[in-house]
């Protein structure tokens, strides 16, 4: 049986009824667990998934590598809070490997708002060495969510 | 002008056509239907399973195979019931791939039955047990499962079934349409009805993996049953693989000689491209039982709740993807409710007398569907049962 954190990891508009029928949990359970949940911040928000580009609104997102001099006595911390700090900045994660240091997804209206972030913001940040901005062409998957519509099999009558 | 009624096999003209037909022709016009009718796994079968077959094709595996099945396929199906279940069957010799567990029963009907053999048949039960034994030339016996005993077979109601033409025995468990299971010791006290007779068990195990209490016990697994039982399997609902149409059948090694020789002459193998796909499910594939079961668990959990909220009473279903809902409060007939319901509310169900005697007084309702559909096919029952 799927737990409650595994439930609404796949779907969050799961309602904390429809939870508790599906753990066994009672209703006032389940309230209970995931507001425990939200104050130890094991659960951190409830987003969803927009593919912008079946919209009007023009969208553009960047990875951005950066390459970064940890700061004495606090490693790269200082520096991932000097970027995360900004709005702009979707995701960050701290990478091993040798070729740079940290991962950067930034989202924009345009290209030229993509990089004028990194020129003028990114770039600049103390500790910060380098950075390589890839832009994304084409989303197919994200959080296990496939953007392209997906054909489906011809409807049929089964005598199951 | 030919008159084909008198040219066509008597037998096959007897049978009942389908009473579940209807519920889907009628849903297929409906804008906004929702389907709880079908018994069929929701997920696509795992990449993983499709990318082997396809490597297959890439390969040019595109011959027969031998007709008992690849042996590497039959040598990952020996390792997998040892591994899952505790069964012990050699590759060679006791195995049997088929297309599909549905060839695997006929296969079974036809080796065994001779004319005016009687076969017990548990109800309400898959459609398919009937039909096949009568163009076996068999007898089908069906003996009504009932909801106080959680839709199990008892001993009793199997004593008072046999008789001195009675062959075989078809043990429906996990079962559809009513999700019953049959434990180890509901299982011994058939045993201990069947053992020194001559009557074999066909036990139908296609959803033995889709089990919530415990696991799956089969028949072949008690003592002195191994050697009067045939084991009835497939890749359909385990791994979500209906369409591949692959199944074996595992047993004592006669009877699969017999099998073999009919499948050689009328199938000659089953579907290569299938096979080596399955053979990747076996090695690899326990991961997605689990992943689809632990899925299945808590839409059955929300269904059966929301049956019960509503007034419904529902046995709670221990195996496959099935609810059984009793429906006898509403004062409608099987029959009328599943007519009514999808008319008024546009969602699909299948009247229990579908499956047989038995059935009158219940529903099946799937929820291998979305969360989604599921919540809305209650908020509509919400809205039907205020009619009523």
């Amino acid at each position: 049986m799927k737990n409650l954190l595994q439930l609404l990891e796949d779907d969050s508009t799961l309602t904390h009824a429809q939870l508790a029928a599906m753990t066994g949990m009672t209703e006032a359970e389940v309230s209970a667990a995931v507001a425990q949940y939200e104050k130890d911040r094991i659960i951190l928000g409830y987003k969803t998934i927009v593919d912008w580009d079946r919209t009007q609104q023009e969208s553009v997102t960047a990875l951005i590598e950066v390459s970064v001099t940890p700061q004495r006595g606090e490693g790269f911390d200082r520096v991932a809070q000097r970027i995360y700090q900004y709005d702009e900045v979707e995701s960050l994660y701290l990478m091993s490997g040798g070729a740079y240091d940290m991962t950067v997804t930034i989202s924009g209206r345009t290209l030229k708002e993509v990089a004028q972030f990194v020129g003028e913001k990114l770039a600049p940040i103390e500790g910060v060495t380098g950075t390589a901005t890839h832009f994304i062409l084409k989303k197919y998957k994200e959080k296990h969510l496939i953007f392209p519509v997906q054909e489906v099999q011809e409807e049929r009558f089964v005598f199951e | 002008m030919m008159d084909y009624s008198k040219i066509m096999c008597r037998r096959v003209q007897d049978i009942q056509p389908s009473g579940i037909r209807k519920y889907f022709d009628l849903l297929q016009g409906m804008e906004g239907g929702i389907s709880l009718g079908i018994g069929e796994p929701d997920f696509p079968t795992p990449w993983h399973i499709r990318d082997a077959g396809i490597f297959s094709l890439e390969k040019g595996f595109t011959k027969y195979t031998p007709n008992a099945g690849l042996s590497d396929l039959r040598a990952a199906i020996s390792r997998y019931l040892k591994r899952r279940f505790g069964l012990e069957y050699a590759g060679v010799g006791q195995i049997l791939v088929t297309v599909g567990g549905s060839e695997g029963l006929d296969l079974t009907f036809r080796a065994l039955l001779e004319p005016g053999d009687e076969v017990i048949i548990p109800t309400p039960s898959f459609v398919c047990y009937g039909p096949l034994v009568s163009m076996a030339h068999g007898v089908p016996v069906l003996v009504q499962t009932r909801a106080e005993h959680e839709f199990r077979l008892t001993p009793e109601e199997l004593r008072a079934a046999v008789t001195p033409r009675t062959k075989a025995l078809v043990l429906p468990f996990p079962c559809n349409p009513t999700g019953g299971v049959m434990g180890r010791g509901d299982l011994e006290a058939l045993a201990s009805v069947l053992r020194g007779t001559d009557i074999m068990v066909i036990s139908d195990e296609i959803y033995a993996e889709l089990t919530y209490g415990g696991r799956h016990v089969s028949m072949a697994n008690l003592p002195d049953m191994y050697e009067r039982t045939v084991v009835v399997n497939g890749f359909s609902k385990a791994y979500s693989m209906t369409g591949w149409r692959l199944g074996y059948v595992c047993g004592p090694k006669p009877i699969i000689a017999a099998m073999t020789k009919l499948h050689q002459y009328g199938i000659m193998s089953a579907p290569t491209t299938s096979q080596y796909a399955a053979i990747e499910a076996l090695d690899h594939g326990d991961g997605d039982i689990e992943a689809m079961r632990d899925e299945y668990d808590g839409r059955r959990r929300f269904l059966v709740d929301g049956f019960r909220k509503l007034g419904l009473s529902c046995f709670e279903p221990l195996g496959a993807f099935y609810t059984f809902p009793c429906v006898k409060s509403t004062g409608l007939t099987s029959e009328q409710f599943a007519d009514r319901f999808l008319a008024e509310q546009k969602v699909a169900v299948i009247p229990g007398p579908a499956f047989g005697p038995g059935g009158e007084g219940y529903v099946r309702a799937c929820y291998a569907a979305s969360m989604r559909d599921l919540a809305e096919a209650l908020n509509r029952l919400e809205r039907f049962l205020k009619t009523l």
